[in-house]
């Protein structure tokens, strides 16, 4: 019986996860979600966790733990080692977030990433109307503390999969409270993913990447067409060269 | 400080003395016969399933815990051992062994030769790290403990913690190797190697042959306040010493001007007065010659070994860097050893496992209850 005080986005997680298999948290923080998937799941899991307080709470909880960073960690497992690798709520924390999800990806059969929606309607609003980085119960920090070091929308990763070819099996969306079916990237403050192998060998068949990659080259020169010739005008004639007087002048 | 450790000491200990006819060696070579101190602290349980080995570095003994008879000085790992601490021995029954090759009880090379009536010096047999192993296990026999809950120990110790993993996998739950390595690095066999060229650079060396006459206190001095330096950190040096000058008036150059000196040439004295210098350098050749891996992937030597591991290493440590037991680690990880790796935040150097009391008592507490409860998870829901 899965317990009621169990946080909601490790409520969907244990759901994706297959009793009695095995599990590798990366940036599994004081070993909750692991410890639930023990308990519930009787799975064999193994963490990685950078922060020394919290590998002592995993140990408290007689959970496996390596200290370490997840962008080093992960390159010693052999391929398929997991049957689930997890990156709840650190993939946006690590480097090279390319090289961990391909990892990821080789060390596990499927990997489970959840991830804080950036384009939720509460951060558009805050940017909007505020005009400051929002601050939300799922990106919790202000930017001088943040130990994000990426900022990603539900979109984005789900068309980040699409160009990399990575499979997704099943995605979850969540706000606080229940689960979000419609406008997910709106509304939803997280998402989470479950994802299989990159879809091998793109043969001749396969234009999706060369695609999505023209259609975005397009956007992107319109947009700078547009802005790169307004924002020269306006500096220029306007402004000067005073720009602290200009910054005045346009507020 | 030391008051308060008291009340959770075990209290009055007496090394005890092992003795058996004959040792294979790793050379081959039939020894003996072996007399091996070790001492005991709380009670082997019925199914002798409580039983945990702890192993000691260098230039330790017997005497982890508790005090002699008379005496005054707690063993060296007293902090760790003891009713409610670490190694708790309300619940587990703790040995720890003097190793083959020292001089603090156990036969090494100031014993008498049976043959000769005279210390064995140099015609003591160049011993590994295994063979101290191998004269552990034999004292784990006599005592009738089918299966060890865990091996413990830092440093050289932790090398002894490897070895059993190796040699005897059969015969041990789980391990706890500290601050340690594989095998040494160059730098690890080079310092090493001045301490003992110190030594033998003592005329009163002279070949070994010293006992009985003037002993080479001046090398082993030497030797020892190289290590020392090893031991601590550039700032746990800083903290200690600063670059305090001692006040007394000065009689002739060079003498010790700093404290740093001074602590240095008290413990090089000090150590001569324990120690007996060709048990210094059959001992740290053992620890230069040791690998753990055979020359092969450390996985690969450990394929099918059923055990726990708890790794810990220390940020400051300069003399067994982190990366070595980080090593240990990776092995256990892809030989499919479930394992934990924390690498704790010291300033103390290589010294941390003797004193980072708090960190390494949460760690292997728990570790130890794990194992020895035999379940995986402990605790409630939102904690």
């Amino acid at each position: 019986m899965v317990n009621e005080n169990i946080r909601l986005d490790h409520k969907m997680i244990l759901g994706l996860v297959d009793p009695r298999s095995t599990v590798l948290d990366l940036g599994c923080g004081n070993g909750e979600l692991l410890y639930i998937l023990i308990k519930e799941k009787n799975i064999r899991g193994q963490g990685i966790e950078i922060d020394e307080q919290a590998i002592y709470k995993c140990v408290a909880k007689g959970l496996n733990v390596f200290h370490g960073d997840i962008d080093t960690g992960l390159a010693e497992y052999r391929d398929k080692s997991f049957d689930y690798v997890i990156l709840n709520q650190s993939l946006q924390q690590v480097q090279h977030v390319d090289k961990v999800l391909i990892d990821a990806l080789r060390a596990g059969k499927k990997v489970i990433v959840g991830i804080p929606n950036f384009a939720y309607y509460v951060s558009r609003l805050q940017v909007f109307f505020r005009g400051r980085v929002p601050v939300t119960p799922s990106l919790p920090y202000g930017w001088y503390e943040t130990p994000n070091l990426h900022f990603l929308s539900i979109s984005d990763f789900i068309s980040y999969c699409r160009l990399k070819r990575i499979k997704i099996e099943k995605s979850i969306y969540l706000n606080e409270r229940r689960d979000i079916v419609f406008l997910p990237n709106l509304f939803a403050q997280t998402g989470i993913f479950l994802i299989s192998s990159i879809i091998k060998d793109p043969g001749k068949n396969d234009y999706t990447g060369t695609f999505d990659k023209s259609a975005i080259d397009t956007w992107r020169e319109m947009i700078y067409f547009f802005t790169r010739d307004y924002s020269d005008l306006v500096i220029d004639e306007v402004v000067g060269e005073n720009w602290a007087q200009g910054e005045k002048f346009f507020a | 400080m030391e008051r308060d450790e008291r009340k959770n000491s075990v209290g009055i200990v007496q090394t005890q003395y092992f003795t058996f006819d004959s040792l294979k060696l790793e050379s081959e070579e039939s020894f003996g016969p072996v007399v091996i101190a070790y001492e005991t602290y709380g009670e082997l349980n019925k199914d002798k399933s409580n039983a945990i080995l702890v192993l000691h570095a260098l230039s330790g003994d017997a005497h982890a815990a508790g005090i002699h008879e008379g005496g005054n000085n707690p063993g060296w790992w007293d902090a760790l051992i003891g009713p409610g601490k670490a190694f708790d021995i309300n619940k587990y029954f703790v040995i720890c062994s003097n190793i083959l090759g020292g001089c603090k009880g156990s036969t090494g090379p100031s014993s008498i030769n049976p043959k000769t009536g005279k210390p064995f010096a140099l015609d003591f047999p160049v011993i590994g790290i295994g063979d101290i192993v191998s004269a552990q296990k034999q004292l784990i026999d006599s005592l009738g403990i089918e299966k060890l809950l865990a091996v413990a120990g830092g440093s050289m110790g932790g090398m002894q913690v490897l070895s059993w993993l190796v040699k005897y996998p059969e015969r041990i739950r789980s391990v706890i190797p500290i601050a340690t390595a594989i095998k040494h690095s160059p730098q690890q066999i080079a310092f090493n190697e001045v301490g003992r060229q110190a030594i033998m650079a003592d005329a009163h060396w002279n070949a070994g042959n010293y006992y009985g006459g003037s002993l080479p206190a001046k090398g082993l001095a030497v030797a020892r306040m190289i290590g020392h330096i090893t031991y601590m950190s550039d700032s746990s040096m800083a903290e200690k010493f600063g670059r305090q000058k001692k006040d007394s008036s000065q009689q002739f150059k060079f003498t010790a001007d700093f404290e740093v000196e001074g602590y240095l040439r008290y413990r090089g004295d000090n150590f001569v007065k324990r120690f007996d210098a060709n048990s210094y350098l059959y001992i740290t050749k053992a620890m230069d010659n040791f690998d753990a891996s055979e020359g092969r992937p450390f996985q690969d030597v450990l394929e099918g070994a059923k055990v726990k591991a708890l790794v810990i290493a220390f940020k400051s440590d300069w003399l067994y860097p982190a990366y070595q037991a980080k090593e240990i680690a990776k092995a256990f990880k892809l030989s499919g050893i479930e394992a934990t790796y924390c690498e704790i935040d010291s300033t103390y150097g290589h010294d941390a496992f003797l004193l980072e009391v708090e960190e390494e008592t949460h760690l292997i507490a728990h570790f130890l209850k794990k194992v020895f409860y035999g379940y995986e998870v402990t605790g409630n829901y939102g904690k």
